[in-house]
């Protein structure tokens, strides 16, 4: 569904990414590990068009969108929950899923996935009309993952759900992405918190200093010594 | 006395609330003092008299003034701004001073450089006449229009940021760029629609101008983008009713500064008026505290 080739992102003359490939098939959940400042919202910026990488390919659904625009990419299927969850603060709520789905002309069908939102994520609905940014941390996560959801994406990008959140909430965000998947959508969800990530991930990339060093299913991942000292913080 | 001057000023002020929704709406989604935005102003006068003088009617020279107005702001951010989007601040800032200039230059080219009174023909003789008299205020004809029109196009611009799907897409724009572009909207487009709206004000206030005091010069918008762009501070800049609000103060308070000071201090008004809210309330009357910005 998704392919990356060996692509090269810079900020001016940093270099980002040094040669990222990775696959994502239809149904997946697939996971990017990796510390600080490995590169793993740079890929998923490079995937959604706000950065463009220098070298290298991403095609999407057979089509290269390397060089395409975020509205093109946004309108094939493509949508992106970002780092910091980046609401509207001084939108409404039902003014942030609105945005959602920006590109959308199908009145009846937004309609239809505002109440899907409101259902998902329940306490977003009694908070309809306040502002984004008067919302909890938690609530904010939900609302950036309702509002993605409003775009129909094929492929939902998420890039650090868990930044901040308390271990309960946490839990409960991953639950969702795990319906998500479940209800249709490939999911490729960025993490610090490999731990869970690998847990709910049908396959994981492990992603250091602009590389990926490994990759595997979840489980393998999971188990694997290096990813355990380094990431899992076990022995 | 003081209830005439309250009339004038309220009047002068509404015309610098028209102008500073422009500079506000720029600033608020690309952090830009458009400084060619008075120019935008002049242009409205100036295209309004080659339009009557080409014969159109004119509500329909005013409304093809707006229109190529609105065109020409649009063609000003794609030509000078956008090229500098990525680039420093000042860069940006430098150009817009840069483009001030220019079309002052060019509108002399055209027009050349002596003041030009708005063609009276045109207009309905009942405008200059009072409309309305109370002991010793009176308002005139062309003031209620001036009112009307600018209540009007206020009460138009705010529906349109508050309830359409490209105002809100303006609004998430000024909020985050980069979430806004993850939504799928096109950046750039809603960038020429904020200038293209704020252009169109800007230049039914120099019409309107040009028409009250029955003139119009090539370098008309520099001070009266002063001052408007004072009340776009004094409002909070980036906020829409900021913008409308500070005009009318600005206005007012010029009005009666000039009326009770001295009448040369008035252009001073506008200045003292900047760098007190600059000094005292950085955030202007209803803006947002700066820190918030992400
Ligand atoms: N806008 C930018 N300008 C310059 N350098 C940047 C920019 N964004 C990221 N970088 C650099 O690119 C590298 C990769 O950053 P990126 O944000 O992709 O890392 P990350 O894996 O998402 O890290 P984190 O877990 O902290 O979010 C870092 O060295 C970072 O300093
Ligand atoms: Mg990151």
């Amino acid at each position: 569904m998704l392919e990356l080739t060996a692509i090269e992102t810079f900020y001016g003359n940093i270099q980002a990414l040094k040669g990222v490939s990775l696959k994502v098939a239809q149904g997946e959940i697939v996971t990017l590990i990796g510390a600080n400042g490995a590169g793993k919202s740079t890929t998923l910026m490079s995937i959604s068009g706000v950065v463009h990488p220098r070298k290298g390919s991403i095609a999407f659904m057979g089509e290269d969108i390397t060089a395409s625009t975020t509205e093109r990419i946004v309108s094939m299927g493509i949508t992106q929950v970002p780092e910091g969850r980046m609401i509207f603060p001084r939108l409404t709520v039902r003014e942030n899923l609105l945005m959602g789905a920006y590109l959308r002309k199908d009145k009846a069908g937004i309609r239809e996935d505002e109440e899907h939102a409101y259902a998902l994520f329940p306490v977003l609905r009694e908070r309809r009309s306040q502002m984004g940014g008067t919302l909890s941390g938690g609530e904010q996560q939900m609302l950036a993952i309702g509002r993605a959801l409003m775009a129909r994406p094929k492929l939902l990008l998420l890039d650090e759900p868990s930044l901040g959140l308390a271990p309960l909430v946490v839990e409960n965000i991953f639950e969702i992405i795990v319906q998500i998947n479940k209800d249709g959508v490939t999911v490729m969800l960025v993490e610090q918190n490999a731990q869970m990530a690998l847990q709910i991930a049908h396959r994981g990339y492990v992603l250091e200093t602009g590389h990926v060093t490994l990759e595997g299913p979840g489980k393998e991942l999971l188990s694997n010594p290096k990813v355990r000292s380094a990431y899992l913080g076990l022995d | 006395m003081l209830e005439q001057q309250l009339v004038n000023g309220f009047t002068l002020g509404l015309i610098y609330a028209l102008i500073a929704v422009g500079y506000t709406m720029v600033y608020g989604v690309i952090e830009l003092i458009n400084f060619a935005h008075g120019e935008i102003y002049m242009l409205g006068a100036f295209l309004t008299l080659s339009f009557i003088s080409m014969g159109l009617p004119l509500p329909l020279a005013v409304l093809l003034a707006m229109l190529a107005a609105a065109a020409i702001g649009v063609l000003l951010d794609i030509i000078a701004y956008r090229p500098l989007r990525e680039a420093p601040r000042l860069a940006a800032l430098i150009t817009a001073i840069g483009m001030s200039i220019f079309l002052q230059n060019l509108a002399m080219i055209i027009w050349g450089s002596r003041p030009m009174p708005f063609p009276k023909q045109a207009l309905p003789a009942f405008f200059s006449e009072p409309a309305l008299t109370f002991s010793d205020v009176t308002i005139s004809w062309m003031q209620i229009i001036i009112y009307a029109v600018a209540l009007l196009l206020m009460v138009g611009l705010n529906l349109i940021i508050t309830r359409t799907r490209v105002g809100t897409a303006m609004r998430a724009l000024a909020q985050n760029q980069t979430a806004a572009s993850l939504m799928g909207i096109n950046v750039n487009r809603v960038i020429s629609f904020t200038f293209a709206l704020g252009s169109a004000m800007g230049a039914m206030a120099g019409i309107m101008v040009s028409m009250y005091y029955n003139t119009m010069y090539p370098t008309m918008g520099y001070l009266a983008g002063v001052k408007a762009f004072a009340a776009a501070v004094l409002g909070g800049i980036g906020s829409v009713p900021g913008a409308m609000l500070g005009g009318v103060v600005l206005g007012i308070a010029e009005t009666l500064g000039a009326g009770y000071v001295s009448s040369p201090y008035r252009d001073g008004v506008a200045y003292a008026v900047m760098i007190l809210v600059i000094i005292f309330r950085p955030s202007g009357l209803l803006g947002r505290a700066v820190t918030e910005k992400a």
